[in-house]
Parts: C-alpha cells; structure tokens; sequence
C-alpha cells in the first residue's frame, strides 16, 4: 500500500468514525432529552436583572416567582393566604405578628430556611420596595424566637405588613440570610431560593435562554394552587424560557410546537392563533392592567391642577382601548383609579368624567391660564400595547384646547426622557403614558405615591393624598379601608396625579397539550401538566 | 509585502481611535440613561439617581471616557450594565453563533452565486441568462425578513422539515447545528447570490471578449476549461472585492436574520445591547465590528497577489 493511500485510508476511516460518534451522541441526547418534560416558554422580555428585589422590572419579578418562595400570597379571590408561613398571630392591640414557617422549607443547597434568613430578607425587600417602606415606618423591630418562629413588632396597627408580604409584584421574596444581607443598593450574585424550581445558572445564555428545574426537595402546601396562593406543585422536570424578540418568529415557533407557551402575544397576531385548533387561550391574570395616562407635575401647564383636571373631562376610555387593543374581549372601560370588580375597585367620584366633555376641558384649561405652549407627549412606537395611545391622547388633547408636540421615540427612550425633571425646553416632557398592574390598593399604587420627588416619574406633591394613603396603611377593617380608596380617589380626580384610561387584558397562548395553567396576577409554571407535542 | 502589510495595519490605528471616540461620544449625548432602564417601570427617582452613582455615569464624559479607555488598552472591554458579566465574556459567547451563520451565508452565495454569474455571462441574452438576472433583482429586492417569514412558513410551519428559530452549538451535534443553520443561511444569502452573480456576470462577461479567450478556443480547448481556467481566475479580482464587501454588509445582515429567527449571535447582542443602552457592550461590539470590517479588507486586498501575479505590494 502506498503512503498515498494510506493517509487516504486513515483520512476516510476519521471521517467514518466521526460521523457515527456524532450520531450516537446526537442520539444520547435526543433519548436524555425525551426523557425529561421540557416546558418551554416566550416571556415578554428577555430575563438581564436577576435581582427581583432590586429592580421593579416585571421580567425579573417573574423570575423570583420560579426560584423564591414568599411568605404570604393572595389567591384568587385576593385574599391573604399563608404560603411559606405556617401558623401566624397577631395580638390583641394588633402591634405584635408572630410567624411560624411551615415544616420541610430548604433552601436549594440543602439548608434549612430558618427566621432569621426571612428577617434579613423583609429587611432588604422594605428598603426598595414602597409598601415596605410604608411598613417600615410601623415596625419597632423584628425578633427570631427560634430557627422557625420570628415576631414582628410594631409601633402601632397597620394594614401594611400582611399588605406588602402577600405583594403580586414588588414581592418580598425569601432569601438566605447571607444572600439578604447584600446592600439594597447592589445587586445579589448569589442565586440560592426556596422556591420550586431551581436556576440553572451555568445554562442561563442571557438574550437567548434561562432554564429552571424543578426543586425535587421543595415541599408543596397541601393545598390547591389559587393565583399566587396554594400548592406550588411542579409537573415538569424543567422550564425553559427562550428569549425569541420577534412576535411573528415566537407565534410561528408555537404553531410548529417548538414552544408551549408565549407570555404576550400581539393583540394583531391572536385572531390567527384563535384560527389553529392545537393553540389555547388563557389570562394569566384575570385582573388585568391599567392604562396610566401621567402628568409631569414639574413643568407648566400641568403644574397647574385645573390643567390636570381639563383632562378629566377631555378624555374617554373607550377611544383609547379600541385603538390599541381592538377586541372587546380584551379590554373594559372602568372608571377608577382601582381595579374594577375587586374590593377596592369605587366609581366614587367618576359620574360626569372620561366622557370626553370638550365644553368643559376648554374652560378649565382657559382657567388654568395654559399659554398656548406646546406641550411635549411621549408617544411609544416599539411596543403594540402602547403604540396608538398617544396619538389618540393627542387628538383628544387638542380638541380640548392644547397645543401638542408628540414626539415618538422606542420604548426604552420613554423610560429615560420620563425620568428628567428637566424643564420642556431642556429635554424634559409633559405628558407620558404607561400601564400597571399594581392597582388593588392606595398604597402599593406608585402613580398614586404624592411624595414629591421622592415618588416615580411625574412627582405629584399633595399632603392630602399622602395623609390618606398612610390612613390606609394604619386601617385594617375592609369597610374603612374602602372609605379611605373613597377619599383618596376624590382628592386624585381633585388633584390628579394620573387619569386611568381603562383596564385591558393580555391573553396567553399555549399549545393545547398543556393543562393546569394558573390564572395569576404573574405568570407561574408550577401546576402545568405537558402531555404528547 | 510585510512593509505593505505592517503599513496597512498601522493604518488602521487612527481609523479604531475615530470610531472609539465617535461611538462613546454618540452614545453619551444621545441623552440615553440605562440606569432608568435597569431601575424598572416603578423606580423611584432616588433609586435611579442611586444606580446611576453605582455605574459610574454621574461623572463627567470625558472621565467617563478616560476609565474607559483605560480599561480598554489593557484588553478589559468592561462589565455589561445589565448582564453583570465581562462584556469579553458575552462576545464569546455569542462568536459562534455568528460565524456559523456568516461563513455558510458565504459560502452558501458563492456556491450559488459564482456558477449562476458565469451561465448568464456565458449565455448573455439567452432565457438563462434573463431568468438569472430576474433572480438577482428579486434577491436584491425582498428584504431579508419578508425572505425569512417565506422560508419559515413554508418549510418549518407547512413542511415541518426544519425547525423555526434557534441555534444548537456544532459541539452538540452537526446535524442539529446544520439543521438550526439553513434557513437563516438561504434568507441572508438572497442578497448576497443576488450580488455576487451579478458581478460574476459582468466580469465574465468582459473577459470573455479578451483575445486570450479567443486564442484558448483556437487552442482547441474545450469551453469548461476556457470558462474555468482562463475566464474565471481573470474575472475573480472584481469577484473577490465584492465577497469582500459582503462579508462587512454581512455585518448589518446578521442583525436582521438573528432577530428573525432568534439566533443569540453577536448581531442579536447588538440589537438588544442598543436598545438597553448597555453602554460598554454597544462600545465593544462596534469596535469588533469595525476591526473585522478593517481585517477583512486587508485580506482581500492581498488575496489578490493569488488571482493576478502581476499584483505586488
């Protein structure tokens, strides 16, 4: 044999060898593959802050969902409901909680969760988030009895301790103590929970995949799942979450089974998905989302009140939802600053506003002394659920006597212009527009937040707003509290810190194998059952 | 050629320096604050303020730019705002992909192309001809997305042959990677076989006029060698200069055909780098960027030493 064919021999041997490794490998993980129940899913956004404690970034929030546990949840019908907790009292002068956490809780290394991992944790939660706050301005301190019994103490009755441990969004979620103590200020880099599923962090490729298994130790309440309350019983061994940017990419990639789920579908793109027998729909939450319609209260006009109050009168929800969500299955006009159909949801005040009363607003906007400025509206093109509500704003906006400059930038351009105090001239704005989902209650409502600058975007300055919202802090009788959402939605509608434009809906699509999905304020995946593609 | 070559590359210092200094001014004037996007929806104005401070953005430009270029000359491209990892680390990450996508586009193209170019010079005037030079307008004409969108529904959505979005590394398994590979890779190189044979054919096209082709038909050579040895290796300067400048559009390319079909390469970091206003990823990226652009014009123009002799630097 000569050299030639000799290394033409070796040469094609390598080839041949190769190839069938590769296949059996290939085939050694396709069988690992099948073996295991993938539950793969769209969310809105890609997942970048693994901290949900530090930012208020909904993608991060749904991420504790899947690794943390919390100490309270509300369920379904929005009650209170004990989820980490085992047994809880409060005393006789309502000053003193004392938590007694369930039996089994681990962490995903193994250790015990103990008290003093849940106090470091509420400690960390209060100093970011604004019902925390509000608690902390209650709490004498707090007390570890043992490994799994602590007290909270406080300086006087409040609501806002079972309100803001039982918080849907701005959640105070369960660390370890070590991971707790990390400054407020930074962001943790230690991923250990409780929670029900597991992050993995070394198949975490941030802009394309972040994978979760499931906690094999977690220990589920007994019972069934109720919104963010009950048995967070995990049916598959793994969730993947597929960072997929493009809408028509994601919705073909549900259509062909490559992934179950997708979070927030394009309003434009479900009649085609209602069309495919293999796609089902549900809500996530059956509450909804709130339009937030927002004033700079900074610069003129709407430093103004009387200009702030023309709007009342200038706008209707009904032209707003029709243009950016279309199918009436989708939104609903309620006139509140709360959600419609919960406890706290009052039309108290809304009578003769939002009917889009022009005669009016033009009065009250000559009252406010407006000068014919033009006023700059932030107008958001990038995203569909918010991309036709300024024009519609700005016709509405004009009929009423305003002169506006609308100036459309991406989304992510909003969110930086809307935080300059500037003045008009110098970069700054008037008028932007945003949605929410935290409007159950006065106090977990940061567009109700009056706190001058201290408060979000726009920074309303009103004593009597702040008087009420820390009355409904201290106030734990249902009735009384609703009297207080009372006064204060009167003084907004008196002093309006934002005009809600009507409550809209995000449906979820997902392939008809799966079952068991949960209508919740956040979307979560323990429950969920994936049979066949 | 190594003087041509030490110049060209000392050349391209003051070109990276301009596109450093461009790029980092462009984006802190561009009144982009990622401290507000890292912050949240509900952030309050102190906690933005607070990040702010932590990212170091509260300092003046030209500190900013100062750390900046610091960190930069000693190889450290910084740590992303959003990601909390070495912006080096993100880049290599998402390399792969990439690549993959560029050298099968290319190579993809120039197999389509180059032969397509050489029959419709060939057969100038002739129906071949005219459907080729067809072909090449629409590829010139349909955007790379609207290619993408066709590709899918035909043959992930009705055909179910190939899957819709994603990228599996080579190391685990060439199938699947090959499989990920294909569409994205036909409807990037629409445009590129679009470009490429409509070079290719012009170029033919003119030395196949040229007395040397003449005289290699006299020899008695057959038309596959004419086209072959003499036609094409003379054609292939032109050729080669416009692969060249595809593999720097390929850039803007990839941008759209990861968005498309959700491939995690560089172009899809880029896209949400920018949106996020992660200042030091968006830094790093257009440097790399404009370094492979620079390199890649470097090569080409020494490739041609190989197809012309009478080239020398």
């Amino acid at each position: 044999m000569s050299i030639k064919t000799l290394r033409r021999t070796c040469l094609t041997v390598s080839i041949v060898i190769a190839g069938i490794a590769s296949l059996v490998l290939q085939r050694a993980a396709l069988a690992q593959a099948q073996a295991q129940t993938i539950l793969r899913a769209v969310m809105h956004s890609d997942l970048k802050i693994v901290d949900p404690v530090w930012t208020t970034a909904y993608i991060s929030r749904n991420h504790g969902y899947m690794i943390y546990d919390t100490l309270f949840a509300t369920d379904a019908l929005g009650a209170v409901q004990p989820q980490m907790i085992d047994t809880y009292q409060l005393s006789e002068d309502k000053t003193v909680y004392t938590m007694t956490l369930r039996d089994g809780l681990l962490w995903h290394d193994g250790k015990p969760v103990t008290s003093e991992d849940c106090i470091a944790s509420i400690k960390r939660w209060a100093a970011r988030d604004v019902v925390g706050q509000a608690m902390m301005a209650h709490v004498k301190d707090f007390v570890a009895v043992d490994q799994k019994t602590f007290k909270i103490n406080l300086k006087e009755p409040t609501a806002a301790v079972m309100l803001g441990l039982s918080r849907a969004s701005g959640t105070a979620f369960m660390m370890p103590k070590r991971v707790a103590d990390t400054s407020p200020q930074e962001q943790i880099s230690d991923y250990i929970g409780s929670g029900p599923f597991v992050f993995k962090t070394n198949e975490w490729k941030p802009g394309s995949k972040v994978v979760y298994e499931k906690f094999a130790q977690y220990k589920p309440r007994a019972e069934p799942p109720s919104a963010m309350a009950g048995g967070k019983d995990v049916k598959v061994d793994r969730v993947e979450w597929l960072a997929i940017a493009d809408q028509q990419t994601a919705v073909s990639a549900l259509l062909a089974g490559e992934i179950d789920i997708i979070e927030q579908p394009s309003h434009d793109l479900l009649p085609m998905l209602k069309k495919n027998a293999n796609i089902q729909f549900s809500d996530w939450s059956s509450l909804g989302n709130q339009y937030v319609f927002r004033f700079n209260s900074l610069n003129k006009p709407f430093d103004n009140a009387r200009a702030r109050q023309a709007i009342w009168y200038a706008f209707n929800q009904e032209d707003f939802l029709k243009a950016v969500i279309g199918d009436p299955d989708y939104y609903k006009v309620c006139k509140s600053m709360f959600f419609c159909g919960t406890p706290l949801g009052t039309t108290k005040g809304m009578e003769n506003l939002l009917e889009s009363n022009f005669k009016k607003a033009r009065e009250l906007v000559k009252e406010s002394g407006y000068d014919g400025t033009p006023i700059v509206l932030l107008h958001s093109t990038d995203r569909h659920v918010y991309a036709n509500l300024a024009p519609v704003a700005k016709s509405l906006l004009e009929k009423a006597g305003f002169k506006v400059d609308m100036q459309s930038m991406d989304w992510q351009s909003v969110v930086v212009r809307r935080a300059k105090k500037d003045p008009v001239a110098k970069g700054g704005w008037n008028l932007t527009i945003t949605s929410t989902n935290n409007v159950l209650n006065p106090l977990e409502s940061s567009y109700l937040n009056a706190a001058c600058e201290k408060t979000t975007f726009g920074w309303p300055c009103d004593a009597q707003i702040e008087k009420l919202r820390d009355d409904f802090s201290r106030e734990t009788d249902l009735t009384k509290q609703l009297a207080l959402v009372e006064a204060v939605q009167l003084r907004a509608i008196e002093y309006p810190v934002y005009i809600p434009l009507g409550q809209w809906y995000q449906p979820m699509v997902a392939r008809k194998n799966l079952s068991g999905l949960i209508k919740a304020p956040a979307p979560v995946f323990w429950n969920i059952t994936k049979t066949g593609k | 050629m190594f003087r041509y070559i030490s110049k060209r590359i000392l050349a391209t210092i003051p070109v990276m320096v301009m596109v450093v200094v461009l790029v980092f001014l462009m984006l802190r004037l561009s009144s982009a604050d990622p401290a507000a996007i890292i912050a949240g929806d509900n952030a309050a104005t102190e906690q933005i303020q607070g990040i702010r401070v932590k990212l170091g953005l509260d300092q003046p430009v030209l500190a900013q730019f100062a750390t900046w270029l610091a960190k930069v000359s000693t190889g450290d491209l910084g740590e992303s705002f959003f990601f909390k990892k070495q912006v080096s680390e993100l880049i290599l990450d998402r390399l792969e992909p990439t690549l993959s996508l560029a050298l099968c586009t290319i190579i993809l193209s120039v197999l389509i192309a180059v032969p397509l170019g050489v029959l419709a010079a060939y057969y100038t005037g002739t129906w071949i001809d005219r459907v080729v030079m067809g072909l090449a307008v629409l590829g010139f004409s349909i955007p790379v997305f609207v290619v993408g969108y066709l590709l899918m529904y035909v043959f992930s959505i009705e055909l179910s042959w190939l899957p819709v979005q994603g990228y599996q590394r080579l190391s685990d398994g060439f199938w699947g990677w090959l499989q990920k590979l294909l569409l994205p890779c036909f409807a990037l190189s629409a445009v590129y076989c679009a470009l490429i044979a409509r070079i290719t054919r012009t170029s033919v096209q003119e030395v196949l006029g040229e007395d040397y082709v003449r005289t290699a038909h006299a020899k008695g050579l057959t038309n596959r060698i004419v086209l072959m040895r003499h036609a094409l290796r003379n054609a292939a300067v032109p050729i080669v200069t416009v692969i060249g400048i595809g593999i720097a559009l390929l850039i803007g390319g990839v941008v759209v055909t990861e968005s498309v079909f959700s491939i995690p390469g560089l172009g899809r970091l880029t896209v949400d780098a920018v949106l996020a206003r992660d200042f030091p990823t968006v830094q790093a990226l257009v440097l790399l960027f404009s370094l492979t652009s620079v390199m890649v014009n470097l090569f080409i123009d020494l490739s041609y030493t190989l197809f012309d002799p009478r080239i020398r630097y």
